[in-house]
């Protein structure tokens, strides 16, 4: 099938003025890390699903995200150097290869995905939500420095609510054990209400943000809420969610696609528009990053358009209604913390995939499993088979990894698209006719 | 008069129970207790004293082992996922755990904390629990969390017996755990000291045994065991001693561990079904039974991949203390493929280990390991070499 006439060559890569800004301001993080150990200033690694950012800016406290690292080093082709160090220095060739391109960086000098040298950090903030690897990951960081460790214990969702024992537990955490240790690492007493500033802010990115998520319930999308949407959630999910400059990002994303949706335009690719939207798909799973424009290609060269994505959700479910809510911004934290997608139980990630086919009148179901995350992939395969049987869409299964070249077979995957992208068409031609 | 039980007698009862993969004896028990209802477990640690209060059979469940033909299992995993997963759900698709009344998933990792989910779709007419524990250990805080999800589980067995769990019934209940758990330590200090006369193949049976038998039945079976080991007469050969390690969850193959002894290691100690040496001392029976088992878990039970280390300076310290007390001379490290939690933990016991010079050595498996010359031939090297140093 052919590309869109309006797509333009693939040399250049077409970037939107948010995307722009948000180069910068991830560049300046990256910079601001680099001179962190030099100025004094602190650094705490932390993950992405129940990051508290708001209340380490409470603190005056750099954030690092050795997550970020490593899909960053993904992208740049870097992450497959780091992961065969780190399988050299012991670690198994079966473990989730985020911890594997961390450890290889590290041992390789700590050179950080853009080249500059990440720094030391004062504290490791184990926000231990949705993932039991994030603990091993830790433990295995702590054995290179001498700096604090600090365990945030989010139980899971396993029937699908949070009660309010698990939210007590998590609050507490919050007030006699993540503060006051933060209070000694930074220097810097607590001030909830600049907590308080902090998480006004970071609700008004997540209105914008859940607007832009839900434009793709138009026909044709404006966006494309996987491969787009990595882009879209990365100040939210990382240091700037709770500062002025992600509300500025988000205002101006917001205005870039409700022009879209006023042209009628659907998403834009790295090679320009994309084309005719030809199929809606939802996708459940993480991206591959280390084929990241070649897999998205496969998908605008035949008009398929991701709808609706779990993995932007691994951050914070946002779109169900949470915010960060500055009355009670110790509770609403835990609160963010425990509905963390990939904390949330099987049965419930069904349900809001089921949701996300309905309201977003998806034509099928795309799972990407990567080897790395049993967090994400042990179950995959029950989720497709109940949501074909729920929904009456077809599914479709592809196997990559999220940095470790050794698992994307671009062929393979194209072939198992292609035949995909067939049968919707076949069944969107019978249901025409 | 009864006739004392021979060692072959005892290890061929467990035997038939180990290859039963029908759980008969958990039929027989519900034939023998009717009414009574019998909830299953996957590996690593649940509070089996408030099953056994409500009147219930615990029911560890360790996989299908080697000799199940998984055919609906891989149907649900991915190949790089452990194998243990698929195998309990071949148990479960196919009928074998139609006893079970109810399901506890631990907090182990993410397979088993997925699995639960999937159990809850699979098998919606059978009660289904993520058992949650706690990953911080202050009583104040994790311990109010844990003993409210002690609290939960006993509310739900309550209403599944139809009765109250009071706190005398988990008295009693804590009380018979620690006669087991005190029976197993004899077994085990009897295994350090003479290796020779209760190998671990037959420990490892023994363990097995207590997942399927009422636990008072189990504490019989291991003091006739002991009683009838001591008597034996049996060859003392040359292994060396060592520890085994990171088998905590799917199970290796017996014959694998009857490897590691024909190749010349005598296993002294080691994580094989932690669950019955979770709780290292005797948890008190007296006062709150629920706050007693929280302070057991959070300051007196086994270290272990599945749990967080607070203090980086006692990283590997229990896999060490093991190693002294049991006089090893060195660990074995056995983890099932694409197991992130023992694998990933590996490498930091190792350089506890290198610290204090102790030897090791390590490979893969899965349950359903055929080939096992590449590990026998390696556990032998590893064998020979320490003895030439020891020499
Ligand atoms: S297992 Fe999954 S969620 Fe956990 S660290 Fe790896 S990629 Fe992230
Ligand atoms: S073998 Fe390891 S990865 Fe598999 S279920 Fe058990 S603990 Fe989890």
């Amino acid at each position: 099938m052919n590309k869109s006439a309006a797509a333009k060559p693939s040399t250049d890569v077409i970037k939107e003025s948010s995307m722009l800004k948000q180069k910068e301001m991830i560049d300046a993080n990256f910079k601001s890390l680099a001179t962190a150990n030099k100025e004094g200033r602190k650094v705490s690694s932390t993950f992405v699903p129940g990051n508290l950012n708001e209340l380490l800016m409470c603190f005056d406290i750099t954030r690092n995200f050795p997550e970020i690292n490593a899909l960053q080093n993904g992208m740049r082709k870097k992450s497959g150097r780091f992961i065969m160090e780190a399988e050299r220095n012991g670690q198994s060739e079966d473990v989730c290869t985020y911890v594997k391109s961390d450890l290889g960086m590290i041992e390789q000098g700590n050179i950080g995905p853009t080249g500059d040298k990440l720094p030391d950090p004062d504290v490791l903030l184990l926000s231990y939500t949705g993932c039991f690897t994030f603990m091993k990951w830790f433990e295995l960081v702590r054995e290179k420095y001498d700096c604090e460790t600090i365990m945030l214990h989010v139980p899971y969702q396993a029937d699908g609510k949070i009660t309010q024992n698990m939210r007590d537990y998590v609050v507490k955490q919050l007030k006699e054990d993540v503060i006051p240790t933060l209070e000694r690492v930074s220097g810097i007493k607590f001030d909830i209400d600049r907590l308080r500033q902090y998480m006004r802010e970071s609700a008004k990115a997540e209105d914008d943000l859940v607007w832009i998520l839900q434009s793709a319930k138009n026909r044709p999308s404006p966006i494309d809420a996987f491969f787009g949407g990595v882009y879209y959630i990365g100040p939210i999910f990382t240091a700037f969610r709770g500062t002025e400059a992600a509300t500025e990002y988000y205002r101006a994303l917001r205005g870039e696609i409700e022009q879209r949706l006023a042209n009628g335009q659907g998403p834009v690719t790295p090679e320009g528009d994309a084309g005719k939207e030809k199929f809606r798909l939802v996708v459940e799973g993480t991206p591959n990053y280390t084929n990241f424009r070649d897999f998205w290609k496969m998908f605008y060269d035949e008009g398929a358009v991701v709808v609706a994505s779990t993995y932007t959700k691994v951050g914070g479910v946002y779109d169900f209604g949470f915010r960060h809510d500055a009355e009670n911004p110790i509770e609403s934290l835990a609160d963010y913390c425990l509905g963390c997608y990939t904390n949330l139980s099987l049965p419930r990630r069904i349900g809001m995939l089921e949701s996300y086919m309905e309201d977003y009148q998806a034509d099928g179901l795309l799972i990407n499993s990567v080897k790395s995350c049993n967090s994400f992939s042990a179950g995959q395969l029950l989720m497709l088979r109940e949501l074909e049987r729920r929904t009456g869409k077809p599914g479709a299964f592809i196997e990559t990894d999220l940095v470790d070249p050794r698992y994307f077979s671009a062929a393979n995957v194209k072939n198992r698209l292609e035949s995909y992208f067939q049968m919707l068409q076949q069944k969107n031609a019978a249901h025409a006719a | 008069m009864t006739v004392k039980a021979t060692v072959k007698d005892i290890v061929d009862r467990c035997q038939t129970l180990f290859d039963d993969l029908d759980f008969n004896a958990v039929k027989d028990w519900k034939a023998a207790n009717p009414g009574g209802k019998a909830i299953g477990y996957l590996p690593i640690y649940v509070p089996r004293e408030i099953i056994h209060a409500a009147g219930m059979l615990p029911v560890g469940i360790f996989g299908g082992g080697d000799q199940l033909e998984v055919i609906h299992g891989d149907a649900y995993y991915q190949s790089y996922i452990c194998r243990i997963p698929r195998s309990t759900i071949e148990l479960g698709l196919t009928g074998r755990l139609d006893s079970l009344d109810g399901m506890l998933f631990p907090s182990i990792c993410d397979v088993i904390r997925n699995l639960s989910g999937m159990w809850q779709l699979l098998f919606k007419d059978k009660y289904v629990k993520y058992f949650d524990v706690p990953q911080t250990y202050r009583d104040d805080i994790a311990g109010t969390f844990y003993i409210h999800e002690l609290q939960d589980l006993r509310d739900d067995l309550a209403e599944m017996a139809g009765r109250p769990i009071t706190d005398e019934d988990l008295h009693n209940s804590i009380a018979v755990y620690n006669e087991n758990r005190a029976v197993i330590s004899e077994l085990y200090d009897l295994r350090a000291q003479q290796p020779w006369q209760a190998p671990a193949s037959e420990i490892y049976l023994l363990l097995r045994a207590g997942m399927v038998l009422p636990v008072e039945d189990h504490t019989q079976l291991l003091r006739d065991y002991i009683a009838a080991a001591q008597e034996e007469e049996r060859p003392r050969r040359d292994n060396c001693r060592v520890v085994v390690n990171g088998v905590f969850c799917e199970q290796p193959p017996l014959g694998l561990i009857k490897s590691l002894e024909m190749a010349g290691c005598y296993v002294v100690d080691d994580d094989f079904l932690l669950i019955t040496r979770w709780l290292i001392d005797d948890v008190p029976t007296t006062g709150d039974p629920m706050e007693n088992l929280s302070k057991a878990f959070l300051h007196h039970s086994a270290a272990t991949s599945a749990k967080f280390e607070p203090d980086k300076a006692d990283k590997g310290k229990f896999l060490i203390k093991q190693v002294r007390k049991s006089k090893a001379e060195g660990v074995i490290f056995a983890a099932p493929s694409f197991c992130d939690p023992a694998l990933l933990d590996r490498p930091m016991l190792q350089e506890a280990l290198n610290r204090d010079e102790i030897p090791f050595t390590a490979f893969k498996y899965a349950e359903n390991t055929g080939q096992l010359q590449a590990i026998r031939e390696q556990a032998g090297t590893f064998a020979d070499t320490i003895k030439l140093w020891s020499a």
